[in-house]
């Protein structure tokens, strides 16, 4: 089987300072794999490991940097890596990268069976890259993936999560699948997983290389943008202390006062 | 005249119209009066013999025109038979702006729908506004939480995602005049190639429904055993509430992940939000910072909890607790 993997690079959102101006300061940010990209590539080593000749492709859109990020993945024993990097692909809302990513895959990876996605980015939280990727390329895709039940070449078994219960559910391949938190425990790279990393290039493409048009992708190719970003005003509240159990419950009553 | 707002309106499994769909509508409203002449607007893809029961539930919402698929296929959601005939009915009907509810089905459906329409998604708006140029401004939460974006569309239509329980329905139905509009598909033969094999309800325990929760009572680390969770279930019972936890608790085996409120768990926007026990690190507060009231209970008064809560107790939760619940017990 050969398997995509779609990962992003992300800024760590709990480290966040922000400047006098209110907005929030970039450099010296950390970058970490999007968490719910790390159960992604769980899912794609266990179907490594299950269907003998799977291949993997780890493929990333985002600045150079984010090549480091595909390299510690290489180690956990992925076969091959793709940055998309280009200025021209910069502010890319969720329609031009998923218009961008399905370009390059269909390009360069036509004969793939399974594109693996995060089901969200911590930075953005949209959960909408993969599904648009999977209208792009026409596939059927599942959403709210958390474990995998079974594989072969030609279909997969799926256990998803939702509101209210776990719906177990069959696709044909080729499919898309969008990955949640689940139980997996993290792999860690070998001695010999690093080593072989070293010997692989991250393979480098930009908007030419993949044929798409400048026009589809970046600023240029989003349909939406941001006319206001603020920061979320903190409640400027001060916390009001009781002692006494009888007063301090009373406030525990939301629902009495409206409907009286 | 304005070509109107649209909404996605969802059959849940239990075969309800999803609540979500009223809140929209009447948030829809509440736009329409500042666009002129703006028809509020239903897309509901169905199994036959549910939609005439439907109908009154449209009318005394307010619905003004309601569009709708009738077919067997749809009595289980997935994405390759509901996408191609969503796609189609609001590329038909070309709404101005069209609103999803954002449940698992929303979220999974409306960036098919929008990507296939070369058009913007907004995802889990906290607002929706019509701006001067009367263009749909889409405000959400991004970055953890921490910033705040108005997000416009240069497409049409304009297209945004909300979660449940963000905006509120009509205080009273009314009864209006709706149009109900049948439209066609045709599958020409089209085998889904999805296949839903087998459906398990989470049993009542289980379904921490906390995006939909009015009240969350949440522990953290402070509560340091499964009785002390007891304890906040039986508060959160008293309450009508459910039980959240912070990642430490969830780490010590305590609540189940799905329970977990914060920057790698959900963000919630619950009217009551009582944190037990919990330090308060940005990484929590982050997913409950927009509840509309927040109590803490914490033995340590220098907790940053108490910095973002409307109401604190400083002491021993273990202690507090069973007196509060007795408390208000009495009182209700
Ligand atoms: C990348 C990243 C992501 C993270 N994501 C999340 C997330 O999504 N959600 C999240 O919650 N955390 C998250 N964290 C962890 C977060 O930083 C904190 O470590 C965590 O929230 C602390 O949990 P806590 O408040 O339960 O525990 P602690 O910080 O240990 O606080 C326990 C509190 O209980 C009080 N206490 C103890 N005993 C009692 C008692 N008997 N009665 C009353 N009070 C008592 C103490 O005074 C203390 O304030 C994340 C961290 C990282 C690095």
């Amino acid at each position: 089987m050969k398997i995509v993997l779609c990962v992003k690079q992300v800024p760590d959102t709990s480290d966040i300072k922000w400047t006098e101006n209110n907005t929030i300061q970039r450099e010296g940010l950390e970058s970490i794999i999007n968490p719910c990209d790390v159960y992604a590539a769980e899912i794609a080593l266990t179907i490594k490991k299950e269907c003998p000749n799977t291949t993997v492709t780890v493929l990333s859109m985002g600045p150079n940097q984010a090549g480091k990020m595909l390299k510690k993945l290489l180690a956990l024993g992925f076969d091959e890596a793709v940055l998309l990097s280009d200025k021209k692909f910069a502010a890319s809302d969720t329609y031009a990268t998923g218009k961008t990513i399905s370009k390059a895959i269909a390009e360069k990876i036509p004969d793939f069976d399974l594109i693996i996605c995060g089901q969200y980015a911590i930075d953005g939280d949209t959960a909408q890259t993969g599904p648009s990727i999977a209208n792009f390329l026409n596939l059927p895709q599942i959403t709210y993936v958390k474990e995998l039940v079974e594989c072969d070449e030609n279909k997969l078994t799926l256990l998803r999560e939702l509101e209210e219960g776990f719906e177990k559910v069959q696709t044909k391949l080729p499919a898309l699948i969008c990955v949640t938190e689940n139980s997996y425990e993290p792999t860690r790279a070998t001695i010999g997983g690093v080593i072989e990393a070293t010997k692989k290039e991250v393979k480098i493409l930009n908007c030419n290389d993949i044929g798409l048009e400048p026009a589809c992708t970046g600023l240029k190719g989003s349909p939406t943008y941001v006319s206001k970003a603020f920061r979320a005003v903190k409640k400027e509240v001060q916390c009001e202390f009781f002692e006494n159990i009888e007063d301090f419950a009373k406030n525990f009553d939301i629902l009495g006062g409206e409907n009286e | 005249m304005s070509k109107g707002i649209l909404i996605y309106s969802e059959v849940t499994r239990e075969n309800y119209l999803h609540t979500v769909t009223f809140e929209l509508a009447n948030k829809a409203r509440e736009l329409a009066q500042k666009l002129s002449d703006c028809p509020i607007m239903a897309l509901v893809l169905v199994k036959p013999d549910l939609i005439d029961e439907f109908k009154e539930v449209f009318r005394v919402n307010g619905f003004d025109k309601v569009f709708y698929v009738a077919d067997e296929r749809f009595r289980t959601y997935t994405t390759d038979i509901f996408a191609p005939v969503a796609i189609k009915c609001v590329r038909d009907i070309d709404p101005e702006i069209m609103l999803i509810g954002a449940t698992n089905q929303g979220r999974d459906l409306a960036p098919r729908i929008s990507s296939a329409l070369h058009t913007g998604l907004t995802a889990d708006c906290t607002g929706l506004d019509i701006n001067e140029s009367g263009k749909l401004a889409a405000t959400r939460p991004t970055f953890g939480g921490q910033l705040m974006a108005t997000i416009l569309s240069k497409k049409f239509p304009q297209m945004a995602t909300v979660r449940p329980k963000v905006f509120k329905p009509m205080k009273e139905f009314v009864n209006v005049d709706t149009n109900f509009v049948r439209m066609g598909y045709d599958f020409c033969g089209y085998k889904s190639k999805i296949e839903v094999l087998e459906f398990t309800k989470k049993i009542t325990s289980e379904i921490n429904n906390l995006d939909c929760a009015e009240v969350i009572v949440a522990g953290g680390r402070g509560m340091q055993s499964a009785e002390g969770f007891k304890l906040l279930k039986e508060l959160a019972d008293t309450l009508g509430g459910v039980v959240g936890a912070s990642r430490l608790a969830v780490e010590m085996g305590l609540a189940d992940k799905n329970c977990q409120v914060g920057q790698t768990g959900k963000t919630v926007i619950p009217k009551l939000y009582i944190a037990c026990g919990i330090s308060g690190a940005l990484q929590h507060t982050v997913g409950m910072n927009n509840a509309e009231r927040v109590i803490a209970i914490n033995k340590d008064r220098n907790a940053p909890i108490f910095e973002i809560a409307d109401y604190g107790m400083v002491g021993d939760a273990f202690e507090i607790i069973p007196k509060l619940i007795q408390s208000i017990k009495q009182h209700t």
